[in-house]
């Protein structure tokens, strides 16, 4: 099946043969970053503008090295650096970076909708690199990828998701890929970050800790913000840790075969322990590594390669 | 001026209990029995055939944006717009810039009035100074300068304590207040109604629960004091249901419900049209569904646009940073038709009261009747005609509309306003 869409704004939007394609070409593209010589001429001669209006390290990297490691030119520009501190709308920015002929423009915005506002003005793709508490594609796509490599086929496999759900764009595009690939999905945390409506995306909701974990085959991690504390949805981190913070016990009740994930950036002793963070079972820095080969097939595929292809980009 | 005879019309006045087919007179910008075979052979007369003919649609519920935002709309546009959908009396709200906490306010948007509208346009004032919510506004005076309520709309008071005292106060001066009902401290940075679709999209959530808890504050003041309070643009069933009960028992709390909020849901936010952000959000089919019902039995009493006029390029942006609210003058009287007539089986007798005699009740405007003597502020339309809105080339200052490009059935064909005509096929008089 040829690949079509030139751009990538959601996982809620993309079938399931999409998300396989999407990991047949990363699976490629890994194999070329385990050479001596991790770069191929795919995207030689196009200009990728790295658009982050929001706070990022590793997102931002590995989509920086992804395009490199494509041979494209990349631009970085972050909020600071941008014109928007001038007042200058997201349109006229967008505008002048497809007028400077860039080829493709990747986004992070803390306001949920913005690549998809973006793809209706621009002509060239705009890859979502996470908009607000709504999606975070390519982080669901190496998460799941990360998966597969670990466990094969996701179908019927338990995977729980625990932590702030309510304002994480990284849950709701697991959530629609793992759906989409068969996962049993268990959301767990406090009912203020685990709201009932997520069920309507079929998944189950649950705050007892001890009956989610039990016997999942993933665990996965979301990071606890501070500032919510402030605004009423826990009562301190300190309690936070108590009820719902992953420790050696608790994650004795897991599969034992069970992976822990966690999209980063890591609060040790508030969600994980260390110990678990950087224990055999953590897979944690694999994901960051799987995000350079998942992006390079976004990036690739959105520029206008195909699937099949990928053995011949260099 | 000459007169004018209305014929073969079928002539709707929910306030005489009129609807027939027949003719309609106006002498000397007022209703007439009839003319006197003179003036029958001087009038001016228009063949309304297949038309509806009746009283001049009242709004309560308007932004006009001057002074002060006149790039989004001014006395002169707003009022325009309001004559091509059919509307003679309306009622702007005082958050302009300044907002309309002093008798020197209002008298300047008197005098806007007075100098550009083409219909009757009736000014309110704030409640509290600088509608901050800390301190009352000069009620009386505001009255003594011409306001026909006040109210803090866009903002709602959160002191229960200042509210009471506002309404105890507006009481001496038989003063309607009006509330747009939000408990701030649940909607803090919210753009869109909160549940499954606010879920999927990752946008910040609205609750139902914080207009409702503001809801029955007002209904538990209004009891205490015994003083009318409207609660403005109810867009939740737990709202209309706490409404219900508080009518049942006597309680002087009267409501209006908008086009929109009875014609769409928060499922039409998908794509982060910013032209459905709006406050209070659009909310759910089961909100939808009650607050019609709530039209239907009377818990509440009226239609009203709360018409909110943003330029394009301010609603051109990202969801979280546009502004709230939609135009709703032109296209009101065909959404409601739609909605209300042809989806629920209303009697469109009845849609009309909503627009007429029951909105110019609510804040005691002489308006909303073709009774003999009252001024000739007619509105005539055609139910059956469909026609595309276009935004763009609409009469407003702005476009901000769901509505733009939709094909809508019922459609207004002539506005008079004392007789003269204000409107007419697609054009301001």
């Amino acid at each position: 099946m040829p690949w079509t869409r030139r751009h990538l704004i959601t996982l809620e939007e993309l079938s399931l043969a999409e998300i396989d394609q999407i990991h047949a070409t990363a699976t490629a593209f890994k194999k070329i970053l385990g050479r001596s010589v991790k770069k191929v001429p795919a995207l030689r001669g196009k200009t990728i503008v790295n658009l982050f209006l929001e706070p990022s390290t590793r997102t931002r990297m590995a989509f920086d090295m992804a395009a490199k490691r494509l041979s494209a030119d990349v631009i970085s520009l972050d909020g600071a650096s941008s014109s928007t501190t001038k007042g200058e709308t997201l349109r006229d920015t967008a505008e002048n970076i497809q007028a400077l002929n860039a080829d493709m423009i990747i986004i992070r915005h803390a306001a949920s909708g913005s690549p998809l506002y973006l793809s209706n003005i621009l002509d060239i793709p705009v890859i979502n690199a996470g908009d607000g508490a709504h999606e975070h594609p390519t982080q669901g796509l190496l998460d799941t990828f990360t998966m597969k490599e670990h466990l094969g086929s996701l179908k019927g496999r338990k995977v729980v998701i625990l932590g702030d759900i309510l304002f994480s764009r990284v849950a709701r595009s697991n959530i629609h890929a793992l759906t989409k690939m068969g996962a049993n999905v268990t959301l767990v945390g406090p009912a203020t970050l685990v709201p009932h409506w997520f069920t309507d995306l079929g998944v189950k909701v649950s705050h007892d800790l001890k009956s989610a974990l039990a016997d999942a085959e993933v665990v996965m991690l979301l990071r606890i913000q501070h500032e919510r504390q402030s605004s009423g949805h826990f009562p301190s981190l300190g309690e936070y840790t108590s009820m719902f913070g992953l420790n050696k016990t608790r994650a004795s009740w897991l599969n034992p075969k069970a992976i822990i994930m966690h999209p980063g950036p890591i609060n040790r002793g508030v969600e994980i322990d260390s110990e678990l963070a950087d224990g055999d079972r953590s897979v944690i820095l694999e994901q960051v590594s799987n995000g350079i080969a998942v992006r390079m097939a976004v990036l690739y595929l959105c520029s206008g390669g195909q699937p099949e292809s990928v053995v011949t980009t260099d | 001026m000459p007169a004018l005879w209305i014929q073969n019309a079928r002539v709707i006045d929910p306030a005489s209990k009129r609807d027939s087919l027949g003719d309609l007179f106006i002498a000397n910008g007022k209703i007439a029995a009839s003319l006197s075979a003179a003036d029958k052979k001087r009038a001016k007369k228009i063949d309304a055939k297949g038309l509806i003919a009746c009283p001049g649609l009242v709004d309560i519920h308007v932004h006009f944006r001057e002074p002060g935002q006149m790039h989004k709309e001014t006395i002169e546009t707003g009022s325009r717009a309001a004559a091509a959908g059919g509307f003679t009396s309306v009622v702007c709200m005082p958050n302009t810039a300044p907002v309309a906490d002093s008798a020197g306010t209002i008298q300047l948007i008197k005098d806007s009035i007075t100098r550009t509208s083409c219909i009757r346009v009736y000014p309110t004032g704030c409640i509290t100074v600088g509608m901050k919510g800390q301190t009352l506004a000069p009620i009386g005076s505001l009255k003594r300068a011409g306001v026909v309520a006040i109210t803090d709309d866009g903002d709602c008071v959160q002191s229960n304590e200042l509210m009471r005292r506002a309404v105890e106060y507006a009481k001496m001066f038989d003063l309607p207040i009006m509330d747009h009902c939000q408990d701030h401290s649940m909607t803090v940075g919210a753009v869109m109604n909160e549940g499954i679709m606010s879920t999927r999209l990752g946008l910040k959530g609205w609750p139902h629960a914080a207009e409702d808890i503001i809801v029955s504050r007002n209904v538990i003041l209004a009891t205490y004091t015994g003083a009318h309070i409207h609660m403005q643009h109810i867009s939740s069933k737990n709202s209309v249901e706490i409404l219900r009960r508080a009518k049942a028992r006597g309680v002087s709390v009267t409501a209006e419900a908008t086009p929109h909020h009875i014609a769409l849901t928060d499922e039409t936010l998908a794509t982060y049209d910013t032209n459905f952000k709006m406050n209070p959000p659009l909310r759910t089919e089961d909100d939808r569904i009650a607050i019609i019902e709530g039209l239907r039995d009377g818990t509440l009493d009226c239609l009203a646009t709360d018409h909110a006029p943003h330029t394009d390029y301010e609603k051109d942006k990202e969801f979280d940073f546009a502004p709230n609210g939609i135009l709703g003058l032109e296209t009101a009287l065909a959404v409601s038709l739609d909605v209300l007539v042809r989806q629920s089986k209303f009697k469109l007798p009845y849609v009309i009261d909503l627009f007429t005699r029951k909105a110019a009740k609510i804040v005691n405007l002489p308006a909303g009747n073709l009774a003999e003597g009252a001024a000739a502020d007619i509105c005539l339309f055609d139910p059956e005609e469909k026609w595309t809105y276009d935004a763009k080339a609409g009469f407003s200052k702005s476009s901000n509309s769901p509505w733009h490009g939709k094909t809508l059935t019922g459609r207004v064909k002539t506005t008079f306003v004392e007789g003269r005509i204000v409107f007419e096929n697609g054009k301001i008089k």
